[in-house]
């Protein structure tokens, strides 16, 4: 690995000061189960690293009614897929987590790493897409808030800027009558996904009629891609199975897939098919269950 | 200054440490030539195989995807600090006895994620077993023996039940 001049601030603040001071000639590490197998491969090589992993400040996680979900972005992927709030609030996130990688990975690694590394494959992004949750960024004295929709930029890229770090990620608190899933084809558990899809589907009281949904595909675009011509096919419409594999259609043809090891491009586009329509099955039903 | 000496100040096996460090350095290359603990292995270096699984704070990891200086202050279990002199710990006396044993490169890492798992729940399914063990990979194909040895582990501990 390239030699590189490391700091391990405490508080934010002190991150905050060593990112404004070096800005593009520095990187962060929070678990580094990402960023340091890229480094060590010589993909990246930062002349200066801050460790923020120590800053237990950013390691929580909260809910309320009103405000929703509030988890700190150093908070451990292992975490997450065990803490009681979010097995009950946000089943979701907690069964996305517990197909994330090993318990290894999943014990180091960062909620906030994970989604600043950028990576189209990543599991947790296309699921706070569907649960249009919001990141909050820091930079010295200032805040902003951005739909992490917005957040991925394009392969390992995102919209931080040089002297900002992700602090927070915070969830809405989901209308009555959703139901979310995240469903992805692997070879083995905890594989990163050939493709996934994270859907969320939000039913009328009243009629049963699909209100709002939201679907997002992960490793079928070079960021985690939100596919809004395959909403439309639910929205406004009373569901039935017909509907959700025309959805899957339409995702696959606005996924921009690509060719691997692990798939040819016309299998993903195949795949997202069939894992659009698997993912919106499930949230279908969650949504009818209230 | 670039690639300056760090100071590393870790527990591991109980014990506490001092040492000078390179930022660059991976936890598993500072216990195994800094500091000769060699039980823990090498493989892959990408994170995937888990024969460098080591314990920290009480939960398995991968040190190959550690910085070294990302353990400073944290408490450290490598495989050494398991059995108590000549006294093997109950993991490694039930890998013995039931033969879970191939050619030993990926044990050390293997017994690390079972003894993670145990002390954080006394009493697992074999499920929750072969989920712990699962980034583990044996070049042997011994897969089974593993999970079992854990099984007799908990059935010795759990007083038969």
């Amino acid at each position: 690995m390239r030699e590189f001049e490391y700091f391990a601030p405490k508080t934010v603040k002190e991150a905050l000061s060593l990112l404004s001071q070096y800005e593009e000639e520095a990187e962060i590490i929070a678990g580094g189960q990402s960023l340091l197998v890229i480094m060590r491969q010589g993909l990246f090589t930062p002349k200066y690293l801050i460790d923020v992993k120590g800053i237990s400040a950013l390691d929580y996680i909260n809910r309320d009614e009103g405000k929703g979900l509030r988890i700190g972005a150093l908070t451990i992927h292992r975490a997450i897929e065990k803490s009681p709030i979010i097995q009950r609030h946000f089943k979701v996130l907690s069964e996305m987590e517990g197909n994330l990688a090993t318990i290894q990975t999943r014990n180091w690694g960062t909620i906030g790493g994970n989604l600043c590394h950028g990576d189209p494959a990543g599991d947790p992004a296309p699921v706070f897409i569907a649960l249009m949750a919001k990141l909050k960024l820091a930079s010295l004295g200032q805040e902003r808030i951005m739909e992490v929709e917005e957040f991925s930029k394009d392969y390992l890229e995102v919209a931080l800027e040089p002297n900002e770090m992700l602090v927070e990620i915070q969830v809405p608190t989901p209308p009555p009558n959703t139901g979310t899933a995240y469903e992805k084809l692997t070879v083995m558990k905890g594989d990163m996904g050939i493709v996934g899809a994270a859907v969320s589907i939000t039913l009328s009281s009243e009629d049963g009629v699909c209100k709002d949904a939201r679907i997002a595909l992960s490793n079928a675009s070079s960021i985690p891609l939100r596919v809004r011509e395959a909403e439309r096919q639910l929205i406004g419409k009373v569901l039935n199975d017909d509907l959700l594999a025309e959805a899957g259609q339409v995702a696959s043809e606005e996924a921009e897939t690509t060719s691997d090891v692990h798939g040819s491009a016309e299998y993903r586009r195949e795949m997202v098919k069939v894992f659009v329509r698997r993912a919106a099955r499930k949230a279908l039903e969650r949504a009818r269950a209230g | 200054m670039n690639g300056e000496l760090k100071e590393l100040k870790l527990t591991i096996n109980g014990k506490p440490y001092e040492l000078k460090v390179k930022p660059q350095a991976l936890l598993v290359d500072v216990l195994r030539k800094n500091l000769r603990l060699t039980g823990t292995k090498q493989g892959c270096l990408t994170s995937s195989c888990g024969a460098c699984t080591i314990v920290i704070d009480g939960k398995a990891v991968k040190s190959c995807s550690i910085l070294a200086l990302q353990a400073n202050g944290h408490e450290v279990t490598t495989i050494e600090g398991l059995a108590d002199g000549d006294k093997l710990h109950p993991i490694q006396e039930a890998f013995i006895e039931h033969g879970a044993v191939e050619c030993g490169f990926c044990t050390p890492g293997r017994v690390m994620s079972a003894k993670a798992l145990l002390d954080e729940n006394p009493n697992p399914t074999r499920e929750e077993i072969r989920e712990a063990m699962q980034s583990n990979l044996c070049a042997d194909e011994g897969y089974v023996k593993y999970i079992e040895a854990v099984e007799i582990v908990v059935k010795k501990t759990q007083g038969g039940s």
